[in-house]
């Protein structure tokens, strides 16, 4: 037998391209002259009426092809209906009272800067952006709301018909927290906040259209996490049928979730234009685009109060925040149910209440980036957490761990509502191990020791901890499509996309180790609704998951098949074969075997021969005339088609841990040591899953550290450019990651998985204001922490020391209603 | 304004009339179809278009295509043939960097990686040549590949983004490439306190 694949570090298929420039990226396809080249003319001001737009010194520029306004999609002579109507609101849900979508370009009023208002194409960029210099657009200026603060006062509305800016409120309770925490002999109540932050993969949006007049269908290529959500968008509102458009995601740039929204308005006006001029066109948007126009996340203002007894054991939760989902809604409540839910990490809360409002603000949009609100959610506990050890006085792992679910507990269900729609039920866990495992990788108990060493040579060291529980490989279904050529070639086909999760490896490794193929003969092609037209996305930890288990499955079908036509060739029973490195033969007898290849010939009853291995399979050669070729429960081909769709998601967990040194001058804030406890079941590859925690952390500790978005009052973004939106380069990232897994296999697939996408960044604000807190000695309420922040805190805290009010350190909330 | 230039890409002579205004990495993926560089901010802030230009590395983003007429260009599609790599820039010879990012994971989704590698590649050649960095503690002393520790390497590979963040991956890619001992076996940020006591 060979090796199994799956588990070992396999390396990436796909890497090859990719160190030679050879990745095919949305603006490498369709490279040419014939290409034309679109540009957008966005609104530079946050919240104001469209009086009029003048494009009369747009259409005698050389080279421009076409210039189109609100008025033009409503032309219902070169438009559908549907052009002119809003974008599609993706996932409504019943509490979105007050749901907005944005018109792919803005009807009468804008409401962000950057939101689309006119589109040109021409023969290149360089002219398209000429073009939009000479567009004059008279605004009316309306006064902009921007904050959660600015929001709540509600002194003004984004949208005329949204009393108080609120899109939606959404409460859920399980038992009466509010009772409880009363009730509690000890009480806390805390303030928290977290900034705005995105994902900004290095490759912006794009998308190149071309219409073939010939055969009246549409190919589009575009950088997006769901191309089968694209095509579903993009025929609808383009008039056409479904069968007429072809979407392609080649090789994405990275998402980071960004790329999960879709139709854009450019998604729908390149196709449309591609079909109107006869000739490709291409968007690709530029970085100070991705900045103002595509979509933001994190920013949340919370009020944690909670009740507890002598061990720190929850009684009773009860939380309210205030979500900025910026100036629509297309992806719905998504973000704010995550964190409402995946809030309660792996600790049973007693009784909860959680209460958001959905708010409007006149900025772009929020939609998720990588784990799409557990990072705030995690957050408001882990820093409630902190809260009641420091309270107690007590160690804070011994906090969290009389808190934890407990493995003999699972499934454990939560008796509330997940993002999914399904009950938020946790499948599989084992936290008080890994508690136990992240102590020992950090070094949580010889701190102390460190601390002191450190004191004594008059440095500042702190050590932080914060658990998370995420649920992974969220629904409806993924398909799989495995089909065995006869050359012995094996081509498998899932339809969500790839953003560098390196799954052209992973799920070659599952065909390989399920079908007996050798790794080297299988070809994955993800993101082609051609060949495989039936997918959601990629978001939510899901591929590995969803797309793993149905190639699986697929996998398995093949394989039954093959055993079958080989078993009936070799003149062997099914049970008495295996099939290694691709070749089918009795166990116990080599010199009996037949090729896969062999095999699929051979599955495929023939009238012509196109080759000597092809005569194997025609009609003089095979078969008994006494039946049909084709067996009536049987279809020609080897291939195995199998979709996965679970009765809800998987509960990945972790813990990470942090020791940082806080400069005493500077107030930088320095990462001595980073470590990860990580549990998403079985590994199929621990390279490409250590590859996304140490992708995760990068990330996080730039959102803790270094990234927010800077809007001044009149909701212009100030730092719209990578010199000063503060990405991590590599300086910025610790020199060692150091990551233990624990296992703990998932009951609701047949491999045991569940995702590791987006783990690695989900606790980071938690676990640096968990050390900055244990450094600093006063309480962080607020993330990111700049050195300026921490500045400031350290003087508002001498301050506080001799006599003023402390306002960021938590309070018992009897005591502040007494006040 | 048009005018006619000439540059050899990845060893590949081609004349091309562009408009003055083209910058390089335009004129490279829009007019000679040369798309492993690629473009991720066009402001020369996140290094994706780093070529090796005339041997040294260089953003493509932030110059004209016209400045550079007659010039010789290298991207990650050709630096297998340079000196050093496998000698010829068939679709699948890696150059020795290019190998060791393969064998490290210091990639995912790809697009920063054309830009990691070329400056990479010019990195470890201008340590070659002796030149310092803004971490360099002795200036006088002469520089050597294999002497880098991970604060020079970080240093100098400062100007390249990675939003997948496969920076730990890069760095041990590069400092096996550059000769020097692997990460593993060394003690934590060695030349970290010293610089501490300078401060």
């Amino acid at each position: 037998m060979t090796t199994r694949l799956v588990g070992q570090k396999v390396p990436r298929v796909e890497d090859q391209r990719f160190l030679r420039g050879g990745g095919k990226y949305v603006d490498d396809v369709l490279v040419g002259a014939t290409t034309l080249h679109a540009a957008v003319l966005r609104s530079p001001h946050a919240h104001a009426r469209v009086v009029e737009i003048d494009v009369e010194d747009v259409l005698d520029v050389e080279g421009v092809h076409l210039v189109w306004t609100y008025e033009d999609l409503a032309d219902a002579a070169v438009m559908p209906a549907t052009m002119a109507e809003p974008l599609p609101l993706l996932i409504p849900h019943p509490a979105l009272t007050h749901g907005r979508t944005q018109y792919a370009l803005a009807k009468d009023e804008v409401n962000y800067v950057g939101e689309a208002v006119a589109f040109v194409v021409a023969s290149d960029r360089y002219v398209a952006e000429d073009a939009l210099a000479r567009i004059r657009v008279t605004y009316d200026f309306l006064p902009p709301v921007v904050g959660v603060d600015a929001a709540r006062a509600a002194t003004n509305l984004v949208h005329d018909d949204v009393p108080g800016n609120v899109g939606a409120r959404l409460e859920q309770t399980v038992g009466d927290a509010p009772a409880a925490i009363a009730a509690a002999p000890h009480r806390l109540a805390l303030d928290l906040t977290v900034e705005r932050s995105a994902c900004m993969p290095l490759e912006g949006r794009g998308t190149v259209a071309r219409w073939d007049p010939d055969s009246g269908r549409l190919t589009m290529w575009t950088s997006t996490q769901t191309a089968s959500g694209v095509r579903a968008a993009v025929a609808v509102k383009l008039g056409l049928d479904l069968g007429q458009v072809d979407v392609l995601t080649p090789d994405t740039g990275g998402g980071f979730g960004v790329k999960i929204n879709h139709p854009w308005p450019e998604e729908l006006l390149v196709p449309m234009a591609a079909k109107v001029l006869g000739r490709p066109v291409k968007f690709t948007e530029d970085r100070r685009e991705h900045f103002i126009s595509s979509a933001h996340e994190r920013g949340q203002v919370q009020h944690v109060e909670v009740g507890f007894d002598d061990d720190g054991r929850l009684l009773g939760l009860d939380v309210e925040f205030w979500h900025d989902h910026g100036a629509y809604t297309p992806y719905g409540l998504i973000v704010p149910i995550i964190t409402s839910t995946q809030l309660l990490g792996p600790y049973k809360p007693g009784a909860y209440r959680v209460v958001f409002e959905s708010l409007y603000t006149n900025t772009v949009m929020v939609t998720p980036y990588r784990g799409a609100g557990r990072p705030q959610g995690v957050y408001a506990m882990e820093r409630t957490m902190d809260a009641i050890a420091a309270y107690l006085g007590k160690d804070r792992t011994e906090v969290r761990a009389v808190n934890f679910i407990q493995p003999d507990e699972f499934p454990y269900d939560h008796q509330m509502v997940f993002q999914d729609g399904r009950p938020l039920v946790y499948d599989s866990g084992d936290y008080p191990q890994s508690l136990e495992k992240i102590k020992a990788l950090v070094g949580w108990d010889e701190f102390t020791a460190v601390r002191d060493a450190a004191r004594a040579e008059g440095r500042t060291v702190g050590i932080g901890l914060a658990c998370y529980v995420e649920g992974t490989g969220v629904g409806p279904y993924e398909g799989a499509h495995v089909h065995v050529e006869t050359s012995g070639k094996v081509k498998v086909a899932t339809g969500l996309t790839t953003q560098g999760q390196g799954h052209a490896t992973v799920f070659a490794q599952l065909v390989a180790d399920e079908l007996g193929c050798r790794f080297e003969d299988v070809e994955v092609v993800t993101g082609d609704t051609r060949r495989m037209p039936y997918s959601v996305g990629t978001f939510a930890s899901r591929a590995a998951v969803m797309s793993g288990s149905a190639i699986h499955l697929a996998a398995k079908r093949a394989k039954e098949k093959a055993l079958r036509i080989a078993a009936d060739a070799l003149e062997a029973d099914e049970g008495d074969l295996e099939i290694v490195d691709g070749i089918v033969s009795v166990r116990g007898a080599p010199g009996s075997s037949i090729s896969l290849g062999t095999v699929a010939v051979l599955s495929n009853p023939l009238r012509y021969a196109f080759d000597e291995a092809s005569k194997a399979a025609t009609q003089f050669t095979v078969g008994d005339p006494g039946r049909p070729p084709v067996a009536e429960d049987d279809e020609p081909g080897l291939e195995g088609k199998d979709f996965y769709s679970p009765e809800r998601s998987t509960f990945a967990s972790g813990m990470h841990a942090v020791i940082v040194e806080t400069d005493p001058e500077t107030c930088e804030i320095r990462i001595l040591k980073y470590a990860v406890v990580h549990d998403c079941g079985h590994l199929l590859n621990p390279m490409i899953v250590e590859g996304q925690v140490h992708g995760g952390v990068a990330q996080g500790i730039g959102g803790a550290l270094y990234e927010r978005m800077e809007y001044d009052e009149s909701g212009q973004l100030l730092n719209a450019s990578f010199m000063d939106f503060l990405m991590p380069y590599v300086t910025e990232v610790p020199d060692g990651i150091d990551i233990d897994h624990l296992e703990t296999p998932s009951p609701l697939n047949p491999l045991g998985i569940k995702g590791a996408g987006e783990a690695g960044v989900i606790p980071s604000a938690a676990v640096f204001a968990s050390a900055i807190e244990d450094a600093e000695g006063f309480p962080i309420t607020a993330m990111p922490i700049s050195p300026s922040d921490l500045f400031a805190l350290r003087q508002q805290h001498a301050a506080g020391a001799s006599g003023a009010p402390d306002p960021s350190r938590p309070s018992d909330p009897s005591d502040q209603e007494d006040r | 304004m048009d005018t006619s230039i000439t540059l050899t890409v990845d060893g590949r002579r081609h004349d091309v009339v562009v408009d003055t205004r083209t910058t390089l990495l335009d004129a490279l993926r829009e007019r000679l179809a040369v798309t492993s560089a690629k473009k991720g901010c066009d402001h020369g802030q996140c290094g994706s278009c780093t070529v090796l230009l005339e041997g040294r590395r260089h953003l493509t983003c932030l110059t004209l295509a016209v400045a550079h007429d007659g010039d010789e260009i290298v991207t990650a599609a050709g630096v297998s043939a340079l000196e050093g790599g496998a000698g010829d820039d068939a679709p699948t010879s890696l150059h020795p960097l290019q190998e060791a990012f393969l064998a490290h994971d210091g990639l995912q989704c790809g697009y920063c990686t054309p830009g990691q590698v070329c400056s990479a590649i010019g990195m470890l050649d201008e340590a070659k040549q002796g030149h310092p960095s803004h971490v360099t503690d002795d200036l006088e002393e002469s520089v050597d590949p294999a002497d880098l520790d991970d604060d020079e390497v970080r240093e100098r590979m400062s100007g390249n983004l990675c939003r997948c963040g496969a920076y730990g991956g890069i760095v041990d890619a590069i400092r096996e490439v550059a000769g020097g001992a692997p990460r593993e076996g060394q003690p934590d940020r060695p030349a970290q306190p010293e610089r501490e006591a300078a401060r």
